[in-house]
């Protein structure tokens, strides 16, 4: 029967075991992931399983990395998350979490939109580090992404975006995440998604700052193709900043809402 | 008419705009769904509600 280790098919016995299958490719292998889990258990292999053997502290092949990296995405899932095109509106404290959690997951393609540069006052909640200091965003962002899953394709728009290139700049895309700072172009985004571009879904955020609760942000279905993250009322404002915790949890509700819709689960 | 699943009445017909000054909304911060329809900006100051209207009004607050 066929079996895939470290994504190449091998042949293996009728019936045979997995900690002999790795014995026999990579005995001095200290990880092993069997179908997206990691396992010290043996198991009885069928056909199409999924094994990959891992050897902390080596640096894997080029053509060893994309398994390695992909080994803990469930299969059935990644094949669907390697098609989605997904648009970052704003890649500050929402879009740059949602970007790298999306990318973590093996997302297949990011458009990433934002005109701004990395600043100090960025980096309190910002996936940024003080190396990207006056470089844009979008590409700062995308040597990040490229340094934990160089297998997602990105698109950078170094745009503002207003109500005359929305259409075009987030036209490749099948989920638009609206993670801008600026309420007015929240709304703008969000109008234009939803009167104009009735094929795609939005999945937008409002009322992350401050240190309250972390349990009254909530993602909420508003209709068919638009999500609310948030706790709908916690403005950014003097005296109640935005701070990484509550602003992190956000953007991964809106992370987390983009692959539940990818899979269908809404 | 239905704002939000509340009840509310008023003595004549009113704009969405009017509303929202109403409600003290700012119209540029949110999204207006009359009887399940997404209205543009523009037509806030035309667009009449009755009494039969079901309002939905979704506002943007900053921070990102």
């Amino acid at each position: 029967m066929r079996i895939y280790v470290n994504e190449k098919p091998v042949e293996a016995a009728e019936g045979a075991a997995l900690l002999e299958v790795k014995e026999k490719i990579k005995p001095h292998a200290d990880v092993v992931v069997y179908n997206g889990f990691i396992t010290k258990e043996d198991f009885i292999l069928k056909e199409n399983d999924r094994l990959v053997l891992i050897k902390k502290g080596e640096i894997p092949s080029e053509d060893e990395m994309e398994a390695m990296l992909m080994s803990r995405h469930t299969p059935s899932v990644h094949e669907r998350l390697k098609q989605c095109s997904v648009g970052i509106a704003g890649l500050g404290g929402l879009g740059s979490n949602v970007a790298m959690s999306l990318a973590r997951i093996g997302i297949g393609k990011l458009v990433l939109v934002d005109f701004d540069v990395v600043e100090p006052s960025n980096l309190n909640r910002q996936q940024y580090f003080i190396r990207h200091l006056g470089m844009k965003k979008t590409d700062a962002l995308e040597e990040l992404i490229r340094e934990c899953n160089p297998f997602v394709s990105i698109e950078k728009r170094a745009v503002f975006v207003d109500a005359s290139n929305i259409m075009e700049v987030f036209s490749e895309t099948d989920i638009i995440v609206e993670a801008f700072d600026n309420p007015v172009s929240k709304a703008v985004l969000t109008n234009t998604v939803l009167r104009s571009m009735k094929d795609k879904k939005i999945v937008a955020a409002s009322g992350m700052a401050g240190h309250y609760t972390g349990n009254t942000i909530v993602t909420r279905k508003i209709r068919e193709n638009f999500y609310l993250v948030g706790d709908g009322e916690n403005e950014a404002g003097p005296g109640q900043g935005l701070m990484a915790p509550r602003v992190a949890i956000a953007a991964n509700h809106q992370a987390n809402t983009v692959l539940r819709i990818i899979l269908g689960e809404e | 008419m239905l704002v939000n699943g509340k009840e509310m009445s008023f003595q004549r017909e009113i704009t969405v705009l009017e509303l929202l000054v109403e409600l003290k909304i700012n119209p540029d911060k949110v999204v207006v769904e009359v009887d399940f329809e997404i209205l543009d900006r523009a037509q806030y100051e035309t667009r009449l509600l009755l009494s039969d209207s079901k309002v939905e009004v979704i506002s943007f607050v900053g921070g990102g």
